[in-house]
């Protein structure tokens, strides 16, 4: 029909309009706004699957950070440009990296929190010389057989991790002499925390005496829960994972048991998951909103101001990241990577939000930090659905070297 | 009795109640499969949907009026998406039907990250649910104990529904032949709408009991999906107990492998699929529907 041609329907139009604007969408450049003089930091972390929910908070964290670090004169007078992207696996977190390098330009890349899709990330900054920032990968094996120059770790590993929590039951007298029941996560990541759970327990007179390997898509944990029940181990620990770590806490609570339990490794927006009166046993964390330090207290309040809720431990390691290499840019007057690693191989101070200043380590590129470990609040005290868990004071104490907790090079060889 | 054989009836028993997660699941599943031949991927959402309603309406309209509003509204979706969505699809290739429902997946998880964010929000047992009941050496959880009832409920009726009313003769007459069904007068139509709300109702169900004991996060609907289509395969289409019994094993393996061998725990299903097909390809008890084969 001529005349439909000519007067296309209403329904039609509007068809067309609709798939006009979702192609120009699909079609939009990647980089809207392409600025000659800034300097381009790429982020990637996964957006999707059990480890999303921690993701977000690493893009928010990162996204305040350059925020203050433009709002304050940027790298050298010019601003960052902050690219964001959703990691997803590691053959996708490969792909990205490298074409954040190769058409990007980007000058570092910061993120990740899948040991894996780090790895994958590493092996593509070494080929091109880049700088990786990881701020969420705790595998000890990154860290030593698959270390890396240009790798440098923000977030904490397996190690200081275990040496944080076990030093608290260690006092608690719940290692020495105990037989211990462990639940792992039955992925790269739960086998690398139990091997170094295992070195502290055994080194610290206690045995292991079960573990259950849990598949990563077990929802449900009454049948395991069960079997501790029968077991009557002293003191239960979790090397779980992600979501797997809510699920469990939960269920732990439904039953009611009173055998005392603990986490070798954790992230705090699992706890906030599982909920007033459901959270229990004692955690490590890396860092937290509650610490009483005037620089983590302003960070604390510019990022609940921004996005209307604390910043949970993941923010943090993506915030301090960004700070932390700007400043270093802006030390040296380059973003050159030889430059960055000279500067960075002198061990200087860092402010990373806490108590005591940290410092990569020379040999394993390590950050070097008190750690923390917390356990739940009483019901009765708790003020907000953010307010679990209290704070223990810092591990090590401030009269021990940070390095103390930290793996020695004869528990993780590093050849940089 | 040995003190072995008490834990091992412990992990049965308890294989039951898990079971019964996946069970009102699965039924749905199985009853939009039979009717109109849609693979519902979104089956999942629909779950996930339920279990974000209760933590928001307990807020508003306290535990029991949330408990009973939160799935009548996630039938009422039901519904909808029948109207809008499935219907256009009955008569096409399945393949359609599952890039369509495929797609409705992940609308809805990714509409429930942007409006509650990926982390997993809290949401507790309520006070009088809370504790155990112990039966000699065995220990079952209150709250368990009370999905199980609800659970039991629900299935009943279904049952009753289908078995035991005009409605049930119309879909069950549907399932194996829909022409003529059409042939004796009778529209369909409003049946596949009600049978969509009773399956997705019951989805949202499942997501409402299983709210307190388990992670609210987006990507919860994916995570219990695939077991319930395993327990729909193993049982056989259109067999209304053999779900409920592939149901009842699947938790019940779950549990004992769990027991001796926990790293092929959420495996064990895969297994019991595979065998359950190699012997009998429709399922342990399913029908044979002509139009299907």
């Amino acid at each position: 029909m001529v005349h439909s041609i000519v007067h296309p329907s209403r329904r039609r139009l509007l068809a067309g309009i609709g798939g006009a604007t979702l192609l120009g969408g699909i079609g939009a450049p990647h980089i809207v706004r392409a600025q000659a003089d800034t300097v381009r930091f790429g982020h990637l972390t996964p957006l999707t699957g059990f480890l999303g929910p921690l993701g977000a908070y690493a893009q928010m964290g990162v996204t305040l950070a350059v925020e203050e670090i433009n709002a304050a004169g940027g790298v050298m007078g010019r601003p960052i440009e902050l690219l964001l992207e959703d990691s997803v696996n590691p053959a996708t977190a490969s792909t990205k990296a490298e074409r954040y390098i190769t058409r990007d330009n980007v000058v570092c890349i910061i993120g990740e929190i899948s040991s894996a899709s780090g790895l994958a990330i590493a092996q593509v900054v070494e080929r091109h010389q880049k700088l990786f920032l990881n701020t969420g990968c705790n595998s000890d094996a990154l860290r030593g057989s698959d270390c890396n120059r240009y790798m440098f770790h923000v977030e904490a590993c397996n190690t200081q991790y275990v040496k944080a929590v076990g030093t608290a039951l260690l006092q608690r007298g719940l290692i020495d002499g105990k037989k211990i029941y462990f639940l792992t996560a039955d992925y790269a990541y739960g086998h690398d925390l139990s091997r170094v759970g295992k070195r502290f327990v055994e080194g610290n007179g206690g045995e292991v005496a079960w573990e259950d390997l849990v598949p990563t898509d077990s929802t449900d944990f009454s049948a395991y829960i069960l079997k501790i029940r029968q077991a009557q181990p002293d003191l239960i620990v979790s090397n779980l994972a992600g979501n797997q770590i809510t699920n469990f806490v939960k269920q732990y609570a439904e039953y009611g048991l009173d055998i005392p339990y603990a986490g070798f490794g954790f992230d705090t927006a699992l706890a906030w998951g599982a909920g007033k009166g459901t959270f229990g046993g004692e955690w490590p964390v890396v860092w937290h909103h509650d610490l009483d330090v005037p620089a983590s207290l302003a960070f604390v309040d510019a990022f609940t101001t921004k996005f209307g809720k604390p910043p949970e431990n993941q923010a943090w390691g993506d915030y301090v990241a960004a700070k932390v290499l700007a400043a270093a840019m802006n030390e040296v007057e380059s973003t050159d990577t030889a430059a960055l690693l000279e500067h960075f191989g002198k061990e200087p101070k860092l402010d990373i939000l806490k108590g005591r200043e940290g410092y990569f380590r020379d040999w394993d590129h390590q950050l070097m930090q008190e750690m923390y470990t917390m356990t739940a609040r009483p019901v009765d005290e708790v003020q907000n659905e953010w307010d679990l868990m209290v704070l223990g004071p810092p591990v090590p104490p401030a009269d021990e070297a940070l390095e103390s907790i930290a793996p020695t090079p004869e528990e993780n060889a590093c050849e940089l | 009795m040995p003190l072995e054989l008490v834990f091992i009836l412990e992990q049965v028993l308890n294989g039951l109640l898990v079971g019964v997660y996946y069970l009102l699941i699965a039924l749905g599943l199985s009853l939009i499969f039979s009717l109109g031949g849609i693979v519902n991927l979104a089956h999942g959402g629909f779950y996930a949907i339920g279990a974000y309603l209760i933590v928001i309406l307990t807020g508003e309209i306290g535990f029991f009026g949330a408990f009973v509003v939160s799935p009548i509204l996630v039938a009422f979706l039901g519904m909808a998406t029948e109207r809008v969505f499935f219907r256009r699809f009955y008569r096409l290739d399945p393949m359609l039907s599952l890039l369509l429902t495929f797609g409705l997946a992940m609308i809805i998880e990714q509409g429930l990250r942007m409006i509650f964010g990926a982390a997993p929000i809290p949401y507790a047992i309520p006070g009088f649910l809370h504790g155990q009941v112990l039966l000699g050496k065995l220990i079952f959880s209150s709250y368990r104990l009370a999905i199980l009832i609800v659970a039991i409920l629900a299935v009943a009726g279904l049952w009753f529904l289908l078995q035991r009313t005009p409605f049930g003769r119309v879909v069950r007459a549907g399932v194996q032949n829909p022409d003529m069904v059409g042939a004796l007068g009778i529209s369909l139509s409003p049946y596949f709408t009600g049978v969509a709300a009773l399956a997705m109702g019951l989805a949202g169900l499942a997501g409402v009991l299983m709210a307190p004991i388990t992670g609210v996060h987006p990507a919860m609907g994916l995570e219990i999906l695939i077991p319930a289509f395993v327990v729909v395969v193993i049982g056989g289409l259109g067999s209304f107990w053999g779900v409920v019994a592939a149901a009842a094993l699947v938790g019940i393996i779950r549990g004992l492998t769990v027991y001796y061998y926990p790293p092929a725990s959420e495996a064990s299903m895969y297994l019991l699929m595979l065998a359950v097909l190699l012997l009998r390809p429709r399922g342990m008890f399913g029908e044979r529907i002509a139009r299907f084969e």
